[in-house]
C-alpha cells in the first residue's frame, strides 16, 4: 500500500502489522456482508451475521487497538498526509458507499433484504418481531458508536472528559436508542427513544405521533409527559448549568455516531468566516421552519383540518424526506469523510439551534482561556469539528461563549500550551 | 505615514495590527519566508501531519486587504536608513517614513566538519520543513545535535514516522541548563519512553559524508560512530541580521534598542528575536528569542509609534513548552538552581509524568516562582501570587484555585499538602476533603 493511501496511524514499526491484521479482518467482515447482502444473509441469517459483524468488529477493534500501545497523548500523526482523513480518493469512496448506503435504506430498502434477514435473530430477540429496514439501520449504527467509541478513548486516553464523554455516548446509544426502544416493542408499547426530544425528533410534539403514543394509555401518557419536560425544562436549565453538551457530545444519539465513527474526520469542518454566516442562517431556518409547522399542525389539528386540509400530512412529510432524511442522512452522515463529522449538527439540526440559543446567551458554559500562553499554532481551530475558529478568541485571551460549540472538548484536548479549558462558572457567593 | 514592516512574523504582524488599530497611516509588509503570516510554533504540526501549512495561518487571507495591510512577498537586501530607503533583492527601492526591523532569527551553526553535507540541516522557516520533508525520505536513522526546545520537536517530528532517532546533549539531563534536575531527568525518562536514544554528556565532533556528498554518520567527541542520513542542528538561533551591515544601524549580536524598541536611528525601530536590549533589567535575557516577547514588544512598539510612548514591561515572567507529550508551563524566574536566598519546593506524581515546583524566599516565605509538567495551571493566578509576594503557606493553602486542567482529571491537591507538609513541617496547613457533587 502506498504512503498516500495507507490506513495507518504510524508508518512501518510493528503497530502497523497490527493495523494491517485489522485491515484484513474488516475486509472479511465487508465481503462477508456483500455476500449476506446477496441473499445469504436470508438462508443463513445467525452465520452471516456473526460473520459480518463479528469480523468487522474485530477489524476496527484490532486495527485501533495501537492507540492503546502508544504513550498517552495526542496522536493526530498523519492525518493530513493520509488520503482516507484528507479528502483523498479512500475518502471519496468511502463518501460515496455511505451516501449510497442511506439512499438504498431510504429509497429501495427491498434490496437490502439479505442484510435484513440477517438481523431477524437478533430483532426476535430483543424486539420479538421480525427485522425491518429500521433495525438494521439501528443495529449497524449502535454497533459503529460502540466499536469507533473503543478506538476514540484509546486516541483520547490521556484524557478523561474524553473518556467518560464517550462512555456516555456509548451508553445511551446503546441503552437508550437501542436496547430500550426494542423492549418497548417486545412488551407491545410504543417504540420511544428516551434520549431524544423535540424539535430533533420533530413527531414527539405533533399531534399524530402524540395520538400514537397516548392511545397506548399509561405507559403512553409518560412518554409524552417525559418529552415535554425534557424538551420544556431540562433543557433550559441542563443548558444554562453546562451549556448544550449535556446533549450534543454527551447523549445525543447524531452526536454520538459524529464523535465516535465520525472522529477521524473532525479536521474537515469548513472554519471560514463564509461557512459560519451560512451555518447561522441554514441552522436557525431549519428551527424556524419547525416550530411553524409544529403550531400550523396544532392548529390544524384544533380545527379538525380545517387550516391544512390534506395538507398537514404533506407537510409532515416533506420535511421528513428533505430534512430528516436528505440533510441529517445522505448528507450529514454519508459526507462525514468529505466535509467533516458535523454537518448535520451544524447546519441543520434544529435541536441544536435552540441549545445555541440558550448557551449563546443564558448559559454558565465558557472556554476560557489560559492568559498569554496561546501560541497560535492553529490545533484548537483545525480538530474543531463544529468549524469555530478557537484560535481567533485564544489568542486574544478571550473567553469562547460561540452558539454552535457542542463542547466536546477536543480543542483543550489536542492544545498543546494547555490554553483552553471548559467551565460552568459557578454561582457568586 | 507610511510604516514600513520588515518581517511577517509574529512581531512584525502584532505591530502591523495594533498600528491599524490605533491610527490609519500607511502600513506595508515586506517578508520573503512567505506570502502571509503563519505561525512559527506550529511548524512541527506540518510535518507530523496534524495541519497543512494553511491551518497555520491566524488570519484568512482577505484579512490583509480589509484591514489595508499591504502585504509584500520579496527579500530586503540594503536599509539606507540616512535616505530613508531600503533596496530589495531585486533591486528596487522602497522609501519609507518610519522603519521597524523584525527580521527574526536564523538556526545556528558551528564549524563541525561536514556540517554543509547534503542531509544536514537546522530547523526554523518554512523552507527548513519544505528540506526536512526531502531529506528524511524514507531513511532510517536521525542524530539531533543539541537538546533545547526546538531539539525535542525535532524528535517528536522524527518518531511520527518511526525513524530512529539519536538525541545528543551536552549535559547529564535534557535541558538541564534551565530545568531543574528533577524536572529535567523525569523529561530523560520520558525521552527514553518514546524510543528516543538520549546520549548524554555529548558533544559532536564530526559529520562524515559518503561518496554523493550525503552524510552518512556523525562521530561524537569521545570518539563514538553513529550511523545516519540525517542531521538536525537545534544547538540556538541567532538574530537575524546580516542584511543590515554597512546600513549605519548599530548591531551587536542583534540590533540595539532601548526600552522604547529604538535604535540609534530615528524613525527605525527593531524588536522580536533579531533586536537586541542595550540594557536588559537583572535576570532579563538581553535577546528575547520568544513567541509570547514577540508579542508583547509589539504591542509596546505600535503604541510608541502613534504617539504614546512608553517602555516595554513584559510584567511577570511566563513560557510554556511541551516535551513531547508532557505540557511545561512556568511562571516568574525558575531556572535550574533556585536562586540566592531562595529555597525550593517539588512535587512529583508516582508515575512520574506529573510534577510541580513552587520557589519560594527563605526568609520572608514569598513565593517567587512555579513549574508545573503534565498538568495546567492559571497564569493570572500564579501571576498575581508572585507580583503581590504571597507567602507559600498561603499558596498551599489556595492552590487548588489556579488548576487548570479538565474536568474529571485527577486532582493532585491533596498528594501535593501531603508532601509539602512532610517537607516543611514548621509550615504545615490542613485542608479538609472536599466532597464534589457530580450534578449541580
Ligand atoms: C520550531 C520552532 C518552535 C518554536 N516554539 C516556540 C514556542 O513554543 N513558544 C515560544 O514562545 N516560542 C517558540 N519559538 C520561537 C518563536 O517562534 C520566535 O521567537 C518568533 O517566531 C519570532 O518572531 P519574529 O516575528 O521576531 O521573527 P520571525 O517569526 O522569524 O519573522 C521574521 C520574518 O522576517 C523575514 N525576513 C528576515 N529577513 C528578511 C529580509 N531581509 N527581507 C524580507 N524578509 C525577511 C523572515 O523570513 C521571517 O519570515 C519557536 C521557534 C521555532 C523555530
Ligand atoms: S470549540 Fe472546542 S469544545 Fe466546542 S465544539 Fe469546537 S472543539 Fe469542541
Ligand atoms: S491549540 Fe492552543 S496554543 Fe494552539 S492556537 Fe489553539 S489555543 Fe492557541
Amino acid at each position: 500500500m502506498s504512503k498516500d493511501i495507507s490506513l495507518a496511524v504510524t508508518d512501518g514499526s510493528g503497530a502497523n502489522k497490527l493495523q494491517k491484521t485489522g485491515i484484513a479482518l474488516l475486509a472479511f467482515g465487508v465481503l462477508a456482508t456483500i455476500i449476506a447482502a446477496f441473499g445469504a444473509g436470508a438462508t443463513q441469517p445467525v452465520l452471516f451475521f456473526w460473520l459480518s459483524v463479528g469480523f468487522i468488529s474485530a477489524g476496527t477493534l484490532v486495527y485501533a487497538y495501537p492507540y492503546f500501545q502508544h504513550e498517552a497523548g495526542i496522536k493526530n500523526n498523519n492525518i493530513f498526509k493520509n488520503g482516507m482523513t484528507n479528502r483523498g480518493a479512500l475518502a471519496w469512496f468511502t463518501g460515496l458507499v455511505l451516501t449510497g448506503f442511506y439512499i438504498i435504506l431510504y429509497w429501495f430498502p427491498q434490496y437490502l433484504e439479505g442484510l435484513i434477514r440477517m438481523c431477524d435473530p437478533l430483532s426476535w430477540l430483543l424486539r420479538n418481531k421480525a427485522a425491518d429496514q429500521w433495525f438494521l439501520y439501528g443495529t449497524l449504527y449502535t454497533l459503529a458508536v460502540l466499536v469507533m467509541g473503543f478506538r476514540f478513548i484509546g486516541k483520547y486516553r490521556h484524557n478523561r472528559y474524553q473518556i467518560i464523554r464517550t462512555l456516555s455516548v456509548m451508553f445511551f446509544q446503546l441503552g437508550f436508542a437501542f436496547v430500550l426502544p426494542g423492549l418497548l416493542l417486545m412488551f407491545n408499547q410504543p417504540e420511544f427513544y428516551f434520549s431524544y426530544f423535540w424539535p430533533l425528533k420533530y413527531g414527539y410534539l405533533w399531534p399524530n405521533d402524540i395520538n400514537y403514543v397516548v392511545s397506548s394509555g399509561g405507559l403512553g401518557y409518560f412518554m409524552i409527559f417525559w418529552g415535554a419536560i425534557m424538551t420544556f425544562i431540562a433543557t433550559p436549565l441542563l443548558t444554562y448549568k453546562y451549556g448544550k453538551r449535556w446533549y450534543c457530545s454527551w447523549v445525543c444519539g447524531c452526536g454520538g455516531l459524529a464523535e465516535t465513527m465520525g472522529d477521524p474526520y473532525r479536521q474537515l469542518s469548513d472554519k471560514s468566516l463564509k461557512a459560519w454566516k451560512i451555518e447561522r442562517y441554514t441552522v436557525h431556518g431549519v428551527l424556524v421552519f419547525i416550530i411553524i409547522t409544529t403550531i400550523m399542525l396544532w392548529l390544524n389539528s384544533a380545527w379538525e383540518g380545517g387550516l391544512l386540509g390534506t395538507w398537514s400530512g404533506n407537510f409532515s412529510q416533506w420535511y421528513g424526506f428533505f430534512i430528516g432524511s436528505i440533510f441529517s442522512g445522505v448528507i450529514g452522515t454519508g459526507f462525514y469523510p468529505i466535509f467533516g463529522n458535523r454537518v448535520w449538527c451544524r447546519f441543520g439540526c434544529p435541536m441544536a439551534a435552540i441549545l445555541g440559543l440558550f448557551q449563546r446567551f443564558k448559559s454558565k458554559f465558557r472556554i476560557t482561556t489560559n492568559g498569554g500562553q496561546c501560541i497560535s499554532c492553529g490545533n484548537c481551530s483545525t480538530y474543531c469539528e463544529m468549524g469555530i475558529d478557537v484560535r481567533a478568541y485564544a489568542q486574544k485571551g478571550e473567553n469562547i461563549i460561540r452558539a454552535s460549540c457542542v463542547g466536546c472538548g477536543v480543542c483543550s484536548a489536542v492544545c498543546p500550551r494547555g490554553v483552553l479549558n471548559l467551565e460552568n462558572l459557578r454561582d457568586e457567593k | 505615514m507610511k510604516i514600513v514592516i520588515i518581517g511577517n512574523g509574529i512581531s512584525g504582524i502584532t505591530t502591523a495590527r495594533h498600528i491599524r488599530k490605533l491610527s490609519n497611516h500607511e502600513i506595508l509588509v515586506i517578508s520573503s519566508e512567505t506570502e502571509h503570516f503563519f505561525s512559527r510554533t506550529a511548524l512541527m504540526y506540518i510535518y507530523m501531519g496534524h495541519m497543512k501549512y494553511e491551518h497555520t495561518k491566524p488570519y484568512e487571507d482577505w484579512f490583509w486587504d480589509k484591514n489595508r495591510i499591504d502585504l509584500l512577498f520579496a527579500k530586503v537586501a540594503q536599509v539606507q536608513a540616512k535616505q530613508k530607503q531600503l533596496q530589495l533583492e531585486d533591486g528596487r527601492m522602497i522609501t519609507f517614513d518610519k522603519l521597524v526591523i523584525a527580521t527574526g532569527s536564523t538556526p545556528k551553526t558551528l564549524e563541525w566538519p561536514g556540517v554543509n553535507l547534503k542531509g544536514v540541516q537546522g530547523l526554523y522557516s518554512k523552507q527548513d520543513v519544505d528540506l526536512m520533508e526531502e531529506n528524511t525520505k524514507d531513511i532510517t536513522d536521525a542524530v539531533i545535535v543539541g537538546g533545547g526546545l526546538i531539539g525535542i520537536e525535532m524528535a517528536e517530528m522524527l518518531r511520527s514516522r518511526n525513524i530512529n532517532v539519536h538525541f545528543l546533549i551536552r549535559e547529564q539531563y535534557y535541558w538541564n541548563s534551565v530545568l531543574p534536575k528533577e524536572e529535567a531527568s523525569l523529561i530523560n525518562n520520558h525521552i527514553a519512553a518514546h524510543h528516543i536514544h538520549l546520549h548524554t554528556n555529548t558533544q559532536l565532533k564530526e559529520i562524515i559524508g559518503d561518496e554523493n556528498g550525503k552524510v552518512k554518520a556523525v562521530i561524537t567527541h569521545d570518539g563514538i560512530e553513529i550511523a545516519c542520513q540525517f542531521v538536525g542542528l537545534t544547538i540556538g538561533v541567532n538574530p537575524n541580521i546580516n542584511f543590515l551591515q554597512n546600513s549605519e544601524i548599530e548591531t551587536d549580536r542583534g540590533v540595539l534598542i532601548n526600552e522604547y524598541l529604538e535604535t540609534n536611528h530615528p524613525d527605525i525601530y527593531a524588536l522580536g528575536d533579531c533586536a537586541q536590549f542595550r540594557h536588559p533589567k537583572n535576570l532579563h535575557p538581553a535577546v528575547e528569542q520568544l513567541w509570547y516577547t514577540g508579542k508583547m514588544q509589539a504591542e509596546t512598539l505600535a503604541q510608541n509609534i502613534c504617539g504614546d510612548k512608553r517602555a516595554y514591561e513584559r510584567g511577570v515572567w511566563f513560557n510554556s513548552a511541551k516535551f513531547l507529550d508532557i505540557e511545561y508551563q512556568t511562571y516568574g524566574y525558575m531556572f535550574n538552581k533556585p536562586l540566592e536566598g531562595e529555597q525550593s519546593f517539588y512535587w512529583e506524581h508516582p508515575k512520574g509524568k506529573i510534577a510541580c515546583r513552587i520557589n519560594f524566599k527563605a526568609t520572608s516565605k514569598a513565593v517567587t516562582g512555579f513549574n508545573f509538567l503534565g498538568m495546567r495551571f492559571r497564569q493570572q493566578t500564579a501571576n498575581d501570587w508572585i507580583k503581590n509576594e504571597m507567602p507559600l503557606q498561603n499558596v498551599m493553602q489556595e492552590l487548588e484555585k489556579g488548576f487548570f486542567d479538565p474536568e474529571f482529571f485527577e486532582n493532585h491537591y491533596l498528594a501535593i499538602v501531603e508532601k509539602f507538609n512532610t517537607d516543611y513541617p514548621e509550615m504545615a496547613i490542613s485542608v479538609k476533603k472536599k466532597k464534589k457533587f457530580l450534578i449541580w
